[in-house]
């Protein structure tokens, strides 16, 4: 039988798209959702489910879809998952749901992001006011009979995407959650990292409000290890604690002339205009450089979102350097379509070596040299080696450096007793509990990688955390 | 939000908030900063504690007007609030037992310098206090430094108050007088530079506290970063205090000037949005 084409999510035109921050894809309408949902064959030992790191329950919420009936789809999605407006906004379905959907064999896979996005959406729009409501409902009726008669305090210390998800389910099941924050905003990297024109924050806030309305507190400008120890939070009378502090540190090349004026980090380029909206400056106070010939380094989803940044603050060229090929590239496929579609150029099999200085100690160029792969390394990547005598000069007036980032150092050294690896991660057992006992940790500082992974870390340690809390009922 | 609770002019285009954020003062060690943002519009800025109390909750903070951020924030009075105030950030001064330290401040470091003089003092340092500026007016907290220290010396450029000069000519002369185990040093950047040759060829430790352009303050943009002894370090995490021998002060030099011309558009801008700046007398208490 030949299966019906997947329907395509509309999208504004790129040479539209390119010079502003909103959103590129502007989501299905109700008939495009029906009909997607209704491609689904509702396979009843649904692969799909295993590939998603929280495992929604992905054919129950697609038949509601297929009925029309949205609201109920989404009551589904949040039984496993508290974001799913950013969840089908940001992961990269192509490697997870919809690589094990079976319709992938023959044909197109179910867009199941796409829906999950649908179907959020819809209830965040035709109920403005709802969702708090919907949240309060949702607490009395199904999770709060166990601790209701006696609250126990839990601290989570960073409101990244691992922090809101175990936060999400430990006040669904009555624990009184307080959400530590060391920066002005909500949200990790879902805030100063993913742009507006991939996730408005509008769509973040309103998640956001969900948890707030499940009870969550929010504490924000606190730095823990600096502003408060994790010992004081048990002295204040938490009970558990959980790390979801992220990976927070920029990694460098360590070349010459990386600290030449306007090398940037990504996340200090998109902090300044993700989280300080420096693209409306001088009506927001924080500057941000705009060049002119941008180099962008790197192959994730930062590096993506940095190139289409740049675009849009008026760059005329943003070329994208990668070291290895655009196979291995890990980020999303989507995002790679629309930043090519947008004008980023891609500029594979190469790598810098070196930062010429202009004038002014700025920067004037990269090195860079060419690469080959050579045999795959531990993570069954190729690794790239160089080829010698290929370098060549590529002419930029700003350099953003997307290269990864190692994890955040401050809390764990901060902290008598909480032992890392040798690269920084913070070391956790088979029940997410750290070396410190009632000190559980989840997301990119335990060893993480994407959202919805450290989401999928965040949900173990909270259904961990609420076993470890047994004992004091 | 945090609430102003006392306001005071120090000097000219210079004041000293205190702000109750009962948190930091409890935490906040000598050496270490705070980062504020006015408002939903505002920027990050860094600023040096200046003092804390864990009594009563205050945190201490004294700045110079110098582009928009500080202007606005120069507006506020006792009893209106900022919307964020973090810390405390970086790493506290190594206080330890040197011996004698000098402790140089140029401009609106002698604010900064009185915690640290503070705590020298508490593990039993003699503490020489040297402190800049311009001209007399322009002396910040001398009553507070002069009770804080063994030694008080003051220079100004124009001779109207203490030595005729600048700090370094005041440093030179300690050295000739008595043996300095340690020089600490927070002021501008050729100041802290000036400071940190001199030393060097007398081979003395010298720590300075450096203030390059910062965003979050926690290490997770490297916006702040500067070359230490060959090495990039972060100074919201690493420091912000170095080894004043091993800096990088041309490259700290060229980073601070990034964003000139953004900044003297946000101040042109602000004045001409029709908010007063501090100066302007005719705003109604």
């Amino acid at each position: 039988m030949q299966m019906p084409p997947r329907i395509k999510m509309p999208e504004r035109a790129p040479d539209i798209r390119n010079k502003d921050f909103k959103q590129v894809n502007t989501g299905y309408t109700a008939e495009e959702s029906v009909a997607e949902a209704k491609r689904c064959l509702q396979c009843p030992n649904s692969s799909c489910v295993k590939g998603c790191p929280v495992e929604i329950n992905i054919p129950g919420f697609i038949k509601k879809l297929a009925e029309g009936n949205a609201p109920a789809a989404i009551e589904i999605l949040k039984e496993k998952n508290n974001l799913p407006a950013v969840c089908g906004r940001v992961c990269p379905q192509e490697t997870q749901c919809e690589k094990h959907c079976i319709l992938a064999k023959k044909g197109e896979s179910i867009a199941i992001g796409n829906l999950e996005r649908y179907a959020a959406d819809f209830k965040l729009q035709s109920l403005p006011h709802c969702s708090g409501e919907a949240a309060k409902a949702e607490k009395n009726s199904q999770f709060s009979t166990l601790n209701s008669k006696l609250p126990l305090k839990v601290a989570v210390v960073g409101s990244g995407p691992a922090g809101l998800a175990c936060a999400g389910d430990l006040a669904k099941l009555g624990y009184d959650v307080t959400v530590f924050e060391s920066l002005h905003d909500t949200g990790g990297v879902l805030r100063y990292g993913i742009p507006e024109f991939r996730l408005p924050k509008k769509v973040l806030d309103s998640e956001i409000d969900y948890l707030k309305n499940l009870g969550v507190r929010f504490v924000l400008n606190t730095l823990i290890g600096r502003t408060k120890t994790v010992k004081r939070l048990f002295d204040e009378g938490y009970k558990a604690v959980f790390v979801g502090v992220g990976a927070g540190l920029p990694i460098f090349l360590g070349v010459e002339g990386e600290n030449l004026n306007h090398v940037y980090s990504a996340n200090e380029f998109l902090v300044r205009v993700n989280l300080m909206r420096a693209y409306e400056f001088p009506k927001y106070d924080t500057p941000v450089y705009k060049g002119k010939n941008v180099v962008v380094v790197g192959g994730g989803n930062t590096a993506m979102d940095s190139a289409r940044t740049a675009l849009r603050l008026g760059a005329q060229s943003v070329k994208l350097v990668y070291r290895r090929s655009e196979n291995e590239m890990p980020a999303r496929l989507e995002e790679r379509i629309h930043a090519k579609e947008e004008g980023v150029e891609f500029i594979t099999l190469t790598n810098p070596v070196k930062f010429i200085a202009g004038q002014n100690r700025c920067v004037a160029g990269a090195e860079c040299v060419k690469m080959e792969l050579g045999e795959p390394d531990a993570s069954g990547r190729r690794r790239p080696k160089k080829i010698e005598n290929s370098n060549f000069i590529i002419e930029s007036d700003m350099v953003v450096l997307a290269l990864g980032l190692n994890p955040n150092p401050v809390l764990a050294s901060l902290t008598d007793g909480l032992n890392t690896d040798k690269d920084g991660y913070i070391e956790i057992d088979e029940n997410f509990m750290t070396s410190l006992n009632g000190v559980f940790a989840g997301g990119d500082i335990a060893g993480g990688d994407t959202v919805i992974q450290a989401m999928g870390m965040g949900k173990k340690s909270a259904k961990n955390i609420h076993e470890y809390l047994q004992r004091f009922l | 939000m945090f609430k102003i609770v006392s306001r005071e002019v120090v000097g000219p285009n210079l004041i000293s908030l205190r702000i109750y954020a009962p948190q930091i003062a409890e935490s906040a060690r000598a050496g270490q900063f705070v980062i504020f943002r006015i408002d939903e519009f505002g920027e990050r800025v860094p600023l040096t504690i200046a003092g804390a109390d864990a009594q009563t909750g205050l945190v201490r903070i004294i700045f110079q007007t110098i582009g928009k951020t500080t202007f606005k924030l120069a507006l506020l009075n006792a009893g209106d609030c900022i919307r964020d105030f973090a810390g405390p950030f970086g790493t506290p001064t190594e206080i330890k037992k040197y011996g004698v330290v000098a402790a140089v401040a140029g401009g609106v470091g002698a604010a900064e310098v009185l915690p640290v003089i503070n705590a020298l003092k508490q593990s039993e340092n003699k503490v020489i206090a040297i402190t800049g500026a311009r001209c007399k007016d322009l002396l910040i907290l001398e009553e507070e430094i002069k009770a804080a220290s063994d030694e008080f010396l003051v220079s100004t450029n124009d001779g109207s108050c203490g030595v005729r000069g600048i700090v370094t000519d005041v440093l030179k002369n300690v050295f000739n007088s008595q043996k300095i185990d340690m020089v600490y040093a927070i002021g501008p950047v050729p100041m802290m530079q000036a400071v940190a040759d001199i030393t060097k060829e007398k081979n003395i430790k010298t720590l300075v506290s450096l203030n390059p352009i910062m965003v979050d303050g926690t290490g997770m943009c490297g916006s702040c970063r500067v070359t230490v002894g060959g090495k990039t370090k972060f100074v919201c995490v690493d420091g912000p205090e170095f080894d004043g021998h091993l800096i990088n002060w041309n490259e700290l030099i060229s980073r601070l000037a990034l964003f000139k011309d953004a900044e003297k558009t946000a101040l042109e801008e602000f004045k001409k949005s029709g908010q007063h700046h501090p100066e302007c007398k005719c705003r109604q208490e």
